[in-house]
């Protein structure tokens, strides 16, 4: 090991995105602690301030700023570090590394790059140098080109012949990549690509060979292992991050899994790595032919999914090796005695299955293809494809119950279902399978390996076979078991065998009941690494139905208590959640009990198996909880730390005697129940907006004629499109009915009156017994109308009146003590003038727990967590207005991904991740947080539409202050007159619609999407008239290309006048540079 | 399940594990061991070193392959598998797959299995079964369908010569006058031995265990020796131990593999003695002795050289970096030496079969 490094900077990742998520709070957390363990003392830059990595005691100082060259230099110039780690953050890290030592920075500052050297990296990334390395060593790579202008493509695209696929080099996850079958697509899409890279490669597609993923590890001493090897199950063509991904191999023999190993170590040999590495394979399902598709030389999701599917710790591994130690020298850390320098032997198999929220999107393309567009993920461990395929299925919380079995899918053209992949492609495979399509038929339409369709239709034939009985009594014992081992729930088997029953629950109960009175019932089996071929002392546990004995002798002692976690990342529930999970955790082992997990998601660190006692890498259902929970004798559960999944299960659980630790279930149902909670606010006499319930178009206009337009309407069926929608007038709310949803007595709609122009605040708090411990005010930068997830959120809050304050907390003290709340909990209001309203409580934790915790300092879980395991703790006294800095809260937008989404926010919520940073007043803390989601501060020119008159209005200060600038400003027709009138110039910028109609208009004006497609402008404001979502506007056009050339938008006025306000009054170098803990 | 009967497998200390009956239906018995090899059930199967032993295989899902068609290569070497039998008395399994997928199969795992009449069992718990055996050793067993009764007796094969009942019956030459002579002492050998070997541009004269080779004068001049794999007890092969300690005498390059590692040690003066449970895997750690050099090898051996008791010029190579076990010795000054893994692999990883070409480089 390297004595000489001391000090050590680490490069985080950031906001959560879509190519980009949770995985990285894992590798960098397991960096952070194998140098800490070192007695190295650790540096972390990362705004993304949900995340466990920036916790306390995780690094020794944490900047909450953004992962570019400009901080980073800022950072080291302050810190002198002796080393830097850059391969723990993902794409992001690994390019702002790359500029650094671009810049010359590593050498100024006398700073080791840790690990592999960053000109290996640049081999790996730039694709012609990655060509010509691979060449030197005789490793056949897709043959392509690599191209900087269209021109240039379109050449080499004919040269090669179509299909061809483009990608861009230096983007994360597939970004501005994808497939062309001709010219006019290829032309289209290399613009595309040119706005996120300079350099694009054009390359022959292999659509349908397999693709085959290698995890490799070597250290100085030129000692290689391959850690783990994994196969999708689509083949290529499909983005393996949208792909069900197994691990390991299962299609492959010896013969093929050993030359593709040899030549991954090979290839790592040769370019140099030092720590992790993932080759990536197509592969030729009719020979051993193979193709290299890229090598990434970091820590990936890959990596963080090979690390949970054998238990291996890459990342750990990978920065201890970084520091100069070799493989044989560090432990494998599942065994303690056995060492890091070996392969893992697993004897289960691991499904990872993509979660898609492509339905929260507008005009989102719902097929999948070579560019990501799944928000999260999970994995499923078992010890049958089966088995593990129908857990995975549950797990997405998608509403599937399996693989058979579901609500049945409406597919127009199976044929072309199969042929087109889209985020049901696995359901339309049951169906075809379903109706009669062969094993060969589906095949040759998706080219997915007969293997992975034979294991299918074995969950067809055993559906069937249910089928034939009408209860539970009559199934036989053989057959029962065979469902339970091909991985069907109590659930599914009741579905099938009464077929006429609409209450499934009590039936599942009745399954339940039988199978174990016939002796079916899973055991748990641990991960260890090596087959069973030493003793481990791992817990890190999943349940099967494919085996006969447990391998856990449990305590029975009553003093585990069960963490329920946050499962996939989906839209609206991410790495917050995490945060809540492990701390929580953390509070239950520091106060002498057993912490145990469940949780199913592999970018998360709840799921390291050394956060807690016992880990069950499985599902959050009702069905499994009650197997752990009968297995661990707790003393109780907790419910409320993991989002919404946990919450939803407190009743059920509650109901058959499980003891749910904190606030009770009736409470929680209280609180979810729209009803109830509505007559217990009454009953407080506390102010909440109008709503009904209604049932039919009648109703709801007698209803509006009550309250106004606009109102808030939430279908409980939703036909298509998001699932909420605002109403500005009749035909607003006809045309949204009528494209969206159903209304009938079974599908009622759930109307609320919209509160214009109004602030709207979250109180986040912990209680005990009905008493407030601690609680933190925040309030939104934009107003209401802006999804709370999507909202810039201020803490502590600034602008509000001392008397909504006042309010606020009286109304939260009156619904704490009625619902005798004990533990964490949030509630949201209305401010207006002098009235607050409630819009909703949840008695969990919210999404801004970690936020509020880490700007305050006061860690919210961990009190919370004392409150539900009785301690009593005391209320926290601490002064909102004695913080002399302020935290800002900013949402991250993956629209860039989602192709054709209509990227403007509304009431549903479309962010993926969030940052937040600390500041000496307000504008310091949001210009931070506005650069760390992507929006750099504009140096050239800004587009300007500015929404109605009113919204105008509000914009017109921000305007002045950047014509005062300097900035050169366009507005299109309406804001360009009004800003004239208030005596500001801006060149009149023309519609795409005026431009059509028009073309002349183009020799006096510019064209708007001129603008963006030539860079004019490096800033976008388009401020959307209304929440109304309507497709194919003008305003849609400009959105949508600002999104696909890559140009910062911003989509409301509240927040553009902030950030216009921020940059106006201070430089970027006026910016303070401070730890956390400095603040 | 109409298919696949209910089958258990019975083990010597009593305890009973449940599955279904594939393959040919007929009861096995023989000494239960296990390997965490992931991938490779078709060579493993036919690699000698099993005869006599019930193998349990710890990864469960297995079959998903199918079996390649049987066929020699240009050299008279079997392409496709390890020898020209399945040596397992039983197969012992959790998933099997029904159906199987890939361009090189010819035949599903259980029709294979019933065409060379070895019985399998799926259903059982292997990791139960690998925890049991890992905790009490390697123990005979017998596998039974519902219908049959428990064999009251169980032999144990690691009494017989098992070398003896594998090894050819007569000398083999491939490549005649192709270059450098080696002559092959097959204790039972696996096929991609002879092709590592004939890779390196060598002739090979395979001969059988026992046979006295520096007598005969067809096969006395050769260039260099090589003592392959075998199943069993190195204690009963006492005829190829003295084979070797007389041709020591010429100093010429001498190569052991797997079971010649422990005849070269034994023609050394040194001891063997039975492991536990044994390595059988492709994920074994090695690390080369006095360097920083470490392998991932395949393995498949139930004993194993007595460091301590190698003398005179004689020192242990390699190490095996999970328990401390000897996994090679060699000579300090002469060109003798031989690893306890498998160089060549097939089934296993591929990092270090340039042994074939430090051996070919010697002659």
């Amino acid at each position: 090991m390297d004595k000489s490094i001391k000090k050590v900077l680490v490069l985080g990742s950031g906001a959560l995105k879509i190519g980009q998520a949770g995985e990285f709070d894992y590798s960098g957390s397991q960096a952070l602690k194998a140098l800490r363990e070192e007695g190295i003392e650790t540096v972390l830059i990362n705004p993304n301030i949900a995340t466990v990595q920036t916790s306390e005691g995780v690094a020794d100082k944490v900047y909450f700023l953004p992962v570019t060259p400009f901080f980073v230099e800022k950072v080291i110039a302050r810190e002198r570090p002796d080393g830097i780690l850059l391969s723990f953050g993902g794409q992001t890290a690994l390019n702002c590394g790359v500029d650094l030592y671009q810049g010359g920075i590593y050498e100024k500052y006398g700073i080791k790059v840790l690990g592999t050297p960053v000109q290996s990296i640049i081999d790996t990334e730039d694709r012609e140098a990655f060509a010509a390395r691979m060449e030197e060593i005789g490793v056949k790579i897709i043959r392509s080109a690599a191209v900087s202008t269209v021109e240039e493509a379109a050449a080499a695209a004919s040269q090669l012949g179509y299909p061809v696929i483009l990608r861009a080099a230096y983007a994360l996850g597939g970004l501005g990549s994808g497939f062309c079958d001709n010219e006019a697509q290829l032309r289209e899409l290399a613009d595309k690509s040119f706005s996120y890279s300079p350099q694009v490669l054009v390359e022959k597609s292999l659509k349908g060979w397999k693709e085959v993923e290698y995890e490799v590890v070597r250290d100085a001493f030129d000692n290689c292992i391959t850690v783990c090897n994994m196969e999708n199950f689509d083949p290529l063509g499909i983005h393996t991050g949208e792909s069900i991904v197994v691990a390991p191999c299962q299609t492959l023999n010896n013969h093929d899994i050993n030359l593709l190993r040899e030549l991954a170590i090979k290839i790592v040999r040769h370019i140099g790595i030092v720590g992790e590495c993932n080759v990536q394979y197509a592969y030729d399902p009719d020979s051993d032919d193979y193709r290299v598709i890229e090598v990434n030389a970091r820590l990936s999701r890959s990596s963080a999914l090979a690390s949970k599917a054998t238990g291996y710790p890459l990342a750990f591994v990978a920065a201890k090796l970084g520091l100069g130690y070799g493989l044989y020298e560090l432990k494998n850390s599942v065994t303690q005695t056995t060492p890091a320098f070996f392969e893992p032997a697993i004897d289960y198999i691991v499904c990872k299955i993509p979660r898609w929220d492509l339905g929260k999107f507008h005009g989102v393309s719902r097929k999948i293809g070579s560019s990501m567009k799944s928000v999260g993920e999970v994995m499923a461990i078992g010890r049958s494809f089966e088995e593990a395929l129908q857990k995975g299925l549950r797990m997405i919380g998608q509403g599937a119950h399996g693989f058979v079995g579901n609500k049945e899918l409406e597919v127009a053209d199976v044929d072309e279902a199969l042929r087109e992949p889209t985020d049901k492609r696995i359901f339309v495979l049951a169906k075809a399978l379903q109706k009669g399509y062969t094993i060969e038929q589906i095949h040759q339409l998706t080219k997915i390996d007969k293997w992975f369709l034979h294991k299918l239709y074995n969950m067809v034939v055993t559906w069937d076979a249910l089928q034939r009985f009408s209860t539970v009594d009559e199934v036989p014992s053989e057959l029962l078991r065979t469902a339970k081992r091909q991985g069907f729930s109590d659930h599914q088997v009741a579905r099938a065998v009464y077929r006429d029953i609409d209450d499934i629950e009590p039936m599942q109960d009745a399954v339940r009941t039988r199978r174990k009175a016939l002796g079916i019932v899973p055991c748990v089996k641990q991960i260890d690494t090596l087959a069973a071929e030493f003793p481990a002392r791992t817990n890190y546990l999943y349940l099967t139905y494919n085996g006969s004995k447990n391998d856990i002798d449990y305590e029975n002692d009553g003093r585990s208590v069960i963490v329920l976690g946050s499962g996939a990342y989906r839209i609206g529930s991410s790495v917050e959640f995490d945060w809540c999970s492990v701390n929580a955790l953390q509070t239950i082992r520091s106060s002498g009990w057993r912490g145990v997990m469940i949780n199913y998601n592999p970018e998360t660190v709840s799921t390291d198996y050394d956060i807690c006692d016992r880990l069950y890498f499985d599902e959050l259902s009702f069905e499994r909880v009650m197997d752990i929970y009968e297995m661990e004798n707790p003393h109780g559960v907790i419910v409320s730390v993991g989002g919404q999944i946990p919450n939803n299960l407190a009743l059920r659980l509650h109901e058959h005697s499980v003891r749910i630790l904190g606030t009770s279930a009736e409470s929680i149902d209280k609180a979810e129940d729209r009803n109830k909670f509505s007559s217990i606010v009454d009953a407080l006499g506390i102010d909440q907006p109008k709503w009904k319930e209604l049932t039919s178009l009648a109703d709801i206009r007698y209803f509006v004629d009550e309250v106004g337009y606009p109102v808030l309407v939430r279908p409980s069926y939703v036909l298509s499109g998001a699932a909420m929608n605002v109403c500005y007038s009749d035909d607003d709310l006809e045309r949204f009915l009528a494209m969206a949803a159903e209304v009938s007595q079974s599908h009622p709609v759930v109307v609320s009156e919209f509160m214009q122009r109004c602030k709207e605040i979250e109180f986040d708090a912990v209680a005990d017994g009905g008493n407030i411990l601690a609680y933190a005010i925040s309030e939104h930068i934009e107003f209401a109308g802006v999804h709370s997830g999507d909202a810039t959120i201020v803490y502590p809050a600034q602008k509000i009146y001392v008397k909504t304050m006042r309010d606020i907390k009286s109304v939260a003290r009156k619904i704490a003590a009625a619902l005798e709340i004990t533990g964490p909990f949030n509630i949201q209001f209305l401010a207006k003038e002098n009235f607050v309203k409630v819009i909703e409580c949840n008695l969990r934790a919210s999404r801004s727990f970690p936020f509020v915790s880490k700007v305050s300092k006061i860690n919210l879980i961990e009190l919370a967590t004392r409150a539900m395991m009785g301690e009593h703790p005391a209320p926290v006294s601490k002064d909102e207005f004695d913080f002399d800095y302020v935290g800002i809260k900013a949402s991250q937008f993956s629209f860039t991904r989602l192709l054709q989404a209509d990227p403007v926010l509304g009431v549903d919520m479309a962010s993926t991740g969030e940052v937040g940073c600390m500041g000496d007043n307000f504008d310091d803390a949001l210009l931070k947080s506005i650069v760390s989601v992507g929006y750099p501060v504009p140096q050239k020119g800004i587009l300007i539409s500015s929404g109605d008159a009113l919204q105008k209005a509000s914009m017109l200060d921000a305007c002045k202050l950047l014509a005062a600038k300097g900035y050169k400003l366009y507005a299109t027709g309406g804001t360009q007159r009004y800003l004239a009138e208030n005596g500001i110039e801006a060149s009149r910028a023309v519609w795409p619609s005026e431009y059509e109609q028009n073309p002349a208009l183009a020799e006096q004006f510019d064209v708007a999407l001129d603008l963006l497609e030539n860079k004019k402008v490096d800033l976008v404001i388009n401020i959307p008239k209304n929440y109304t979502r309507v497709e194919l506007t003008n305003g849609y056009r400009i959105r949508r290309a600002a999104v696909d050339f890559n140009i910062p938008l911003i989509t409301n006025a509240r927040l553009a006048t902030a950030f216009v306000r921020a940059f106006c009054s201070m430089t970027m170098d006026q910016v303070s540079v401070k730890t956390a803990a400095e603040y | 399940m109409a298919d696949y009967p209910k089958a258990s497998l019975i083990l010597e200390n009593g305890m009973v594990f449940h599955g279904y009956a594939f393959g040919a239906r007929r009861p096995a018995t023989g000494e239960t061991v296990f390997s965490t090899a992931m991938v490779g059930y078709p060579e493993t199967l036919t690699d000698p070193s099993f005869q006599g032993q019930m193998l349990c295989v710890t990864y469960p899902l297995i079959g998903n392959y199918g079996v390649p068609a049987a066929h020699t290569d240009a050299d008279g070497v079997l392409a496709t598998f390890e020898s020209e039998a399945i040596h397992v008395r039983a197969l012992i399994i959790s998933d099997l797959s029904f159906d199987y997928s890939h361009w090189s199969a010819a035949r599903s795992l259980d029709e294979w299995l019933r065409e060379q009449d070895i019985p399998g069992i799926w259903g059982v718990d292997t990791r139960a079964l690998t925890q049991v055996l890992r905790e009490s050793g390697s123990m005979l067993g017998q596998i039974v369908s519902e219908a049959d009764a428990p064999a009251a007796d169980v032999s144990d094969p690691n009494r017989t010569n098992l070398i003896a009942e594998v090894s050819c019956r007569d000398v083999i030459r491939y490549r005649e006058g192709a270059g450098k002579r080696v002559v092959v002492v097959d204790c039972g050998i696996k096929h991609n031995i002879i092709r590592c070997l004939l890779a390196t541009g060598v002739e090979v004269i395979r001969v059988p265990w026992d046979y006295d080779f520096n007598a005969d004068p067809a096969t006395r001049d050769w260039d260099g020796l090589f003592i392959s794999n075998g199943p069993g007890n190195p204690d009963l092969c006492t005829a190829t131990v003295e084979h070797i300690r007389q041709s020591m005498a010429f100093e010429k390059p001498i190569f052991g593999i797997c079971m010649g590692n422990q005849l070269l040690a034994k023609a050394a003066g040194a001891k063997t003695y039975k492991l536990k449970y044994g390595h059988r895997g492709h994920n074994q750690p090695v690390r080369m002795l006095g360097t920083e050099h470490c392998f991932i090898t395949s393995q498949n051996h139930g004993f194993a050289v007595d460091d301590s008791t190698l003398q005179g010029d004689w020192e242990p190579w390699f190490v095996n970096l999970n328990d401390g076990t000897n996994e090679g010795i060699r000579h300090r000054s002469l060109p003798f030496f031989s690893v306890q893994f498998h160089p060549e692999a097939s089934s296993g990883p591929l990092d270090t079969q340039y042994l074939f070409n430090k051996f070919a480089s010697m002659l």
